[in-house]
């Protein structure tokens, strides 16, 4: 094979084995989500920010953080203005009145969300989804479940492509696609018949094609890629996944108390 | 076991059709000879692909009648992997080919010979080949999603040839394309047919590349065999345009010289090829 279809990530994060970097990220999101009070979340997000660092990934990462904003908003309102119980007001507006008690569990809870968000855009950021597919397929996941998720992907470029195609042909015949926000929202309506039914039209061809490539063949296909992994990174995915749950049960046990 | 792709009273009927869109269609390929098929739209061209290739019925249903023999082997009895390796398919469109899933070229070529779970040694081997064959292996690191369309059709061509078949069906390989991806196509057909020995039946509406690369050319018209015999003989038939196929342009210049009551030679004929 040569160096180019090996793809050998470089990079201390980059470098990793798929598998650690989806262990890490699995252990992130039970460790943000899992454990009680501020630890947990903190020690995620600060885990994340140097991950994302080492990766050169931190403002590609915001962008991740910005899709959590309409979660965080939500989040804070409720629980400051309407935490169950709770009597510490803040301030007393008309019927309006944001409690102390709702406030810290409104920050804590928008810190277990933006650490869990962001512990997935390190892995996704870092991780190209033929690299993870191909050692999925090596640990038993079947061909068609990798080319399922693989072609579901890598369809997305087409779809917007074809999108793009039916807005010039609507627009040439008339259509008005720019402007308000109504505007286009009724320039959308149009589009979504032939993007769809364009898209289930090339169903039967792509099954032909795969056909025609031997995809129903028996037996196990041929993986050409092989990414780096160690003993120690084996190692320490059991350590970490291992750790992470019994740092849960603790936490709910309440046997250690944990800031 | 008799060697050649052979048709022999073939019929097919789609799955609900009242109609059959191929009927009693007699049609035979030798290995390394090159046979292309004209026709108008919906004379049957691409329902023959299909049937050749195996895919009717067995992937999208509808009856067959008559027979369908890669090699001596019934294609019927056959199944779609085990016919893969037989005879490749080529559709019109590239990107609908081409599986999404691979980052490179080289990988993407790999993909039919990865399914049948060969050996990876043997896999780059095949994929080499395969490049070599089509003429593009400068594209191997490329991204397949970022190629020209007459690229995508090569690098299609090269992920069936890769398969290894006897034979290959092309379904408007050029259909898609400008002038110079047409070219690049044709030309690496002509070379495959003299350097591999494979059987190709080629569909195309383009019969200039008819006339430049097949031996034999068969017209169909509304599911059977309206002309059939060597290619600059049924090229040069009059009857070509009634039946919805447009002569080559040698052809038509000639006719027109005639026409003028001018002399056409050999040597003008040389001259314009």
């Amino acid at each position: 094979m040569p160096d180019f279809a090996r793809r050998i990530p470089v990079g201390r994060y980059r470098g990793l084995h798929p598998v650690t970097k989806a262990i890490l990220a699995m252990v992130g999101a039970i460790v943000a989500l899992g454990v009680r009070g501020w630890t947990g979340p903190a020690v995620v997000l600060a885990a994340v920010v140097l991950s994302g660092a080492l990766a050169g990934v931190l403002r590609r990462m915001a962008l991740f953080a910005l899709a959590t904003i309409p979660l965080v908003v939500s989040i804070l309102l409720v629980n400051t203005f309407l935490y169950p119980n709770a009597r510490d007001a803040i301030v007393t507006v008309g019927p309006l009145s944001p409690t102390w008690t709702g406030a810290t569990a409104a920050l804590q809870a928008t810190m277990r969300v933006v650490a869990f968000g962001m512990s997935a855009a390190v892995f996704a950021l870092t991780t190209p989804i033929d690299d993870l597919l191909t050692e999925l397929e090596r640990r038993g996941l079947g061909r068609r479940g990798a080319f399922v998720v693989g072609s579901a992907l890598g369809a997305i470029p087409r779809m917007v492509e074809r999108a793009r195609e039916v807005v010039d042909a609507q627009r040439a015949r008339g259509l008005d696609t720019e402007g308000g926000p109504w505007r286009r929202f009724k320039g959308l309506v149009p589009l979504l018949g032939p993007v769809i039914l364009g898209a289930l039209g090339e169903v039967e061809e792509r099954t032909m094609a795969l056909e025609a490539r031997a995809f129903t063949a028996p037996g196990r296909r041929t993986l050409l890629r092989r990414l780096p992994d160690s003993r120690r990174q084996q190692l320490a995915r059991w350590l970490l996944l291992l750790g992470s749950i019994c740092l849960v049960v603790v936490s709910l046990s309440g046997v250690v108390k944990l800031p | 076991m008799s060697a050649g792709l052979v048709l022999a009273g073939a019929s097919y009927r789609y799955a609900g059709a009242l109609g059959a869109a191929l009927a009693a269609v007699d049609l035979r390929l030798e290995p390394g000879r090159v046979v292309g098929v004209a026709g108008a739209n919906e004379s049957g061209k691409s329902t023959l692909c299909l049937v050749v290739a195996g895919l009717a019925p067995s992937v999208i249903g509808g009856r067959l009648d008559g027979s369908v023999r890669i090699d001596g082997v019934e294609t019927a009895a056959t199944r779609p992997h085990e016919l893969a390796q037989r005879c490749g398919l080529l559709f019109q469109n590239a990107s609908t080919q081409l599986s999404n899933t691979t980052a490179t070229v080289l990988e993407e070529v790999a993909f039919g010979p990865c399914n049948l779970g060969l050996p990876a040694a043997e896999v780059v081997e095949r994929v080499w080949w395969a490049l070599r064959a089509v003429g593009i292996e400068p594209l191997a690191p490329r991204d397949p999603a970022r190629l020209s369309g007459g690229q995508g059709q090569l690098v299609a061509l090269a992920s069936v040839l890769a398969l290894r078949p006897s034979y290959l069906v092309l379904d408007e390989p050029t259909s898609e394309l400008d002038p110079a991806g047409t070219r690049l196509v044709a030309e690496a057909l002509a070379r495959i047919a003299g350097e591999t020995g494979a059987g190709i039946l080629l569909v195309e509406h383009k019969t200039e590349v008819l006339a430049h690369i097949a031996d034999d050319v068969v017209v169909l018209e509304r599911g059977t065999v309206a002309l059939s015999g060597p290619a600059a003989e049924v090229l040069a038939d009059p009857r070509l345009v009634e039946l919805g196929v447009e002569p080559p342009a040698q052809v038509r210049l000639e006719r027109a010289v005639r026409a003028a009551g001018l002399e056409w030679s050999a040597a003008l004929a040389e001259a314009i090829e």
